[in-house]
């Protein structure tokens, strides 16, 4: 019997995998999917939210709070990108003081420092690039951005690296209660194990219901996004926010790491967990909204657009620790927004509840440091050079907007918890998220999958499942003469 | 770091014909730099024919017309360095650029040629809603799978956007036992060749739908098919109760064609708006002095045989600025799209100029029975009829100097069309 099964390989999923492995445990992470960072970590909005956001006394207030005061310190040990670019909540016309002195006490009494209301000049100073009607903003000193899957990954990796074991295209199907634990049968096998974790996102109503009385519904609700080019990356310092109106919540703006920004996100309810189209409405919503901030959205220069769905639960608030009713089976259910921020909190938080419970001894080989894949593309001249030396495969640039080499596209499908699909390249090198979208670099990285995981053309995918690129070959094998 | 009299960028044709001009012209400290195994650049995947009728005066494939580029600079011993990828250039004219074999080189050159080419837009940039699948590929990367990797994307193919690649591409996959199903186009005309539609699409029976666009793609993993639908003309907004459904596994993009400009950018090189590509003067020099672009890096052209003509004139020139030969006037006349013109190249014209100068550029529409026309100033220099203009056909106009030193109190050059718009 293993010590833990963690379902689901989220950001949630994969930091618990990561703190769980500071201790001596037996520990094992289910994913259904071909790779982690497949659902709501990988399409959201990727700001570390300040806190002022949720109502006082909830666990959303409590973990974003406490989340955001971790991620220096994880990102430094896992090696991801992040920046305290400040978060701006903007009031558009005089009417909005007193909702912003609102959110300022509300921020207040959830324990987040560094707020403040700015006014026009402050505010113009700050972000020249505002839109006219501007007036004055809540300023949030601890706001910032990450790279979300990165986030993921480098949880996953480390994870990996002291002893946790990844399963994918696992999907959980049934979990029943056994002697001393429960069994879990999923699509990669049947395990048992003294404890589980319900890490599953949207899903994560499906797997407490399997288990407990105490039912959980999770409603879809979708955010759509444009994402303009890195031209733009100087047009906006903080992310910004508008300030929730009779009209709406507001579209928000933002830089991201990789210097991209984004418009978005809408959020509608739906009834499919995996309709994560975008659709001409939400899109013209986002439009719509955003130019309040942005005037001048340059339109010709959008390099994608994609959705997002987040796990509501209908209780309104995160769903953490035991279920009531069902002993060593724990839940990080309905984590939604702002769950990226809470993940480093909700981690330890689980991670140490377990561990105790288990009593199990703390791991004496555990390092919690990861190194990213070494970016060429962030690299001076000396460094180039030195890196090309070691490894040839640094000097063929794959990807040619965003400057991504062959080296890190091999190394992303060889590391723990690696690469298997075109998308998951993408995901962990950039390779193909730049303005000409993969149409250059795809052939290309379809070979490197082939040469590395011993496929062939015909199985490569986009992202797993049927999400193929090639039909067929157009001549026997052995007489590609072109090829 | 290495010195070069000329560098050049890019062993596409454009880089080629560079190199040989300034060769012939006497320059023999020369270097190409190319990232990919071979030259020829996107000629190596273009095995049409069709190639060559104006330089040649005869149709050849796409590898063919390249390698009759190849083979001169070969013949010459002009030194090209492949799988060598530029990553940096500064305005000084310091090159940084790797490869396998030399690791991180720079290299001090006298003169620069940016011939990047282009790469195409793709599906995000449209922001067509829908699924994210796969099975949406460019028109160009389809054609590397096909004609280089010996792979074949899908059996049921919908192109979307009417540019040369895409209609190629039609009739490629067609050849390949691919049943493409249409060729759907936003605006009312089409943005290709007229042979390559009749040639294309017509020949095999593949319906144009102009003034329709794809408004929703279905599939989860792989594409499914996809929903067309008319739209307005004037505010090219899709028309509720047109949308048609096709069922496909396959979406061709041909949307478009983005100049490669990044290095240029690092350069310091002043980018048009109007053609994404570097501002020239009529020796097709940067606002870098000693920088010259040429190609489908300075502007996208229609015909390759543009391109080499184009080239070979820049190669000469960035010879004769290396000899310090190539005066630069800061007295320029810039050139204006007037009605109906988009991308004028070059941009600005010395008010000496003392030869005869070409002015490139694409109409911004179909015009029937027009005549292009350029005024110096406010008096008209030369005039082109022509009984039909589109888009997809770049116009060439030539005039003469003695224009310009007639008309000394002229601020500005302006071409247009004069026509009905239809
Ligand atoms: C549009 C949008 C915007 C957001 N913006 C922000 C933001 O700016 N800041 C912020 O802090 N938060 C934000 N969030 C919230 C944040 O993204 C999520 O809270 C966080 O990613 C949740 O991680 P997770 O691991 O719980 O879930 P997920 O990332 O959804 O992971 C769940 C995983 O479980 C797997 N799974 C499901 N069922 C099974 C099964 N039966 N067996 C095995 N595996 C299964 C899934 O495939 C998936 O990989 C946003 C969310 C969305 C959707
Ligand atoms: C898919 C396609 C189909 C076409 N079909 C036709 C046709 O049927 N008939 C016709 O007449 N014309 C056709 N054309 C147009 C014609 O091929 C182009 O006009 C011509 O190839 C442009 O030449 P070029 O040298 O400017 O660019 P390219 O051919 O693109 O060459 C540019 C070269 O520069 C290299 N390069 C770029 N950046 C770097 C860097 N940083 N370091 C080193 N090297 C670099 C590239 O690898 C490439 O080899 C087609 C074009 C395309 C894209």
């Amino acid at each position: 019997m293993m010590d833990v099964i963690i379902i689901g390989g989220g950001v949630v999923g994969c930091g618990v995998a990561r703190e769980l492995s500071r201790y001596k445990l037996n520990i094992a992470l289910l994913e259904k999917t071909d790779d982690i960072s497949n659902g709501q970590s990988k399409a959201n909005t990727a700001i570390i939210h300040g806190g002022y956001d949720a109502k006082p006394g909830t666990l959303k207030a409590k973990f974003n709070v406490l989340g955001n005061k971790m991620y220096d310190k994880v990102c430094e040990e896992l090696d991801v990108p992040h920046k305290r670019n400040t978060s701006l909540v903007v009031s558009f016309g005089p009417d909005g003081h007193a909702e912003l002195e609102k959110l300022l006490q509300q921020g207040i009494e959830n324990g987040v420092p560094g707020l403040s209301i700015i006014g026009q000049d402050e505010l113009r100073r700050r972000e020249p690039n505002i839109g006219s009607t501007a007036y004055e903003a809540l300023l949030v000193e601890t706001g910032g951005i990450v790279c979300p899957y990165e986030m993921t990954q480098a949880y996953a990796e480390n994870a990996a690296m002291n002893g946790v074991t990844f399963y994918r295209q696992a999907e959980v199907t049934g979990i029943e209660k056994v002697e001393g634990g429960w069994k879990v049968i999923s699509k990669a096998g049947t395990f048992t194990a003294k404890a589980v974790v319900n890490c599953a996102g949207l899903y994560s109503d499906v797997i407490n219901n399997m288990v407990s009385e105490d039912k959980i519904s999770i409603v879809p609700r979708r955010g759509e996004y444009y994402i303009v080019d890195k031209k733009y990356a100087d047009a906006f310092h903080a992310s910004i926010f508008q300030l929730p109106t009779k009209m709406g919540k507001g579209i928000l703006v933002t830089p991201t790491v990789d210097g991209t920004v984004l418009l978005g996100p809408t959020a509608e309810d739906i009834d499919d967990k995996t309709d994560t189209r975008t659709t001409a409405e939400g899109l013209a919503k986002v439009l719509k909204f955003a130019s309040l901030t942005w005037e001048h959205i340059p339109m010709r220069n959008f390099i994608t657009t994609y959705s997002g769905l987040r796990a509501h639960c209908d209780r309104n608030d995160f769903v953490l620790g035991e279920a009531p009713d069902a002993p060593m089976f724990f839940n990080a259910a309905g984590v939604e927004s702002p769950g990226l921020t809470s993940a480093p909190a909700i981690a330890q938080y689980l991670a140490e509840m377990i561990a105790d419970k288990l009593s199990a001894n703390k791991n004496e080989n555990f390092n919690p440091i990861r190194k990213g894949i070494p970016k060429f593309r962030e690299m001076n001249d000396e460094q180039r050079a030195r890196a090309i030396s070691i490894n040839p495969d640094y000097a063929k640039v794959v990807c040619r907007c965003e400057t991504v080499t062959e080296a890190e596209i091999r190394e992303a499908i060889r590391r723990p918890v690696g690469a298997r699909s075109v998308d998951g390249v993408k995901r962990r090198t950039r390779a193909g998220m730049g303005r000409c979208q993969a149409g250059f670099c795809t052939p290309r990285t379809v070979e490197i999958l082939c040469e590395e995981l011993h496929i062939s053309p015909l199985e490569v995918t986009k992202f797993g499942g049927n999400s193929k690129y090639i039909e067929s070959y157009l001549f026997e094998k052995g007489d590609n003469e072109n090829a | 770091m290495r010195n070069v009299d000329i560098l050049i960028i890019g062993g596409g044709p454009a880089g080629l014909a560079a190199a040989i001009s300034a060769y012939e012209a006497g320059c023999r400290d020369i270097l190409i730099l190319e990232r990919e195994e071979n030259l020829g650049g996107i000629l190596k995947q273009c095995i049409h024919n069709g190639f060559g009728l104006h330089t040649f005066k005869e149709e050849l494939t796409g590898p063919e017309y390249a390698q009759r580029y190849i083979d001169k600079v070969l013949e010459y011993g002009i030194p090209a360095q492949c799988d060598t990828m530029v990553i940096n250039i500064t305005p000084d004219k310091v090159v940084t650029a790797v490869s396998r074999g030399a690791g991180l080189e720079h290299f001090k050159a006298k003169s620069i040629i940016l011939a990047m080419g282009c790469r195409e837009r793709p599906r995000g940039s449209l922001g067509t809603p829908g699924w994210r699948c796969s099975g949406i590929y460019t028109a160009g990367t389809a054609q590397k799978f096909t004609n280089l990797k010996g792979l074949m994307p899908g059996k049921r193919v919908v192109i979307l956007g009417s540019g040369d690649i895409g209609l190629i591409m039609a009739r490629r996959m067609t050849f390949l036992g691919a049943k493409v199903l249409a060729c759907v186009e936003l605006m009312p005309y089409s943005a290709g060749l007229k042979r390559n539609i009749v040639q294309c699409l017509d020949d095999y029976g593949i319906p144009l739908l102009l003034s329709h666009t794809v408004v929703d793609i279905a599939g989860r993993e792989r594409l499914e098919g996809v929903t067309v639908a008319e739209v307005d003309p004037k505010t090219l907004k899709p028309i509720p109760g047109t949308e048609q459904y096709f069922e496909c596994d396959t979406l061709l993009l041909s949307v478009g064609l983005i100049p490669e400009n990044e290095l240029s950018t690092m350069a310091g090189v002043k980018i048009s708006p109007a053609t994404n590509g570097a501002e020239v003067n009529e020796n097709l020099e940067t606002s870098v002095e000693g920088i010259f672009s040429c190609g489908n890096v300075l502007h996208v052209h229609d015909l390759v045989d543009y391109v080499s003509e184009e080239s070979a004139k820049a190669g000469a020139n960035a010879y004769k600025y290396v000899q310090g030969q190539l005066s630069r006037e800061e007295d320029t006349l810039e050139v204006e799209n007037g009605f109906g013109v988009s991308g004028a190249v070059p941009q600005h014209i010395s008010k000496d100029l003392n030869e005869p100068i070409t002015i490139m550029f694409r109409p911004r529409g179909v015009f029937k029975d027009a005549q292009v026309c350029i005024d110096v100033g406010d008096v008209q220099v030369a005039t082109k009829k022509s009984r039909i203009l589109t888009p997809g056909e770049m116009v060439t106009l030539k005039f003469s100097p003695e224009y310009l030193r007639k008309n000394t109190n002229a601020d500005k050059i302006t071409v247009r069309v004069e026509a009905q718009q239809s």
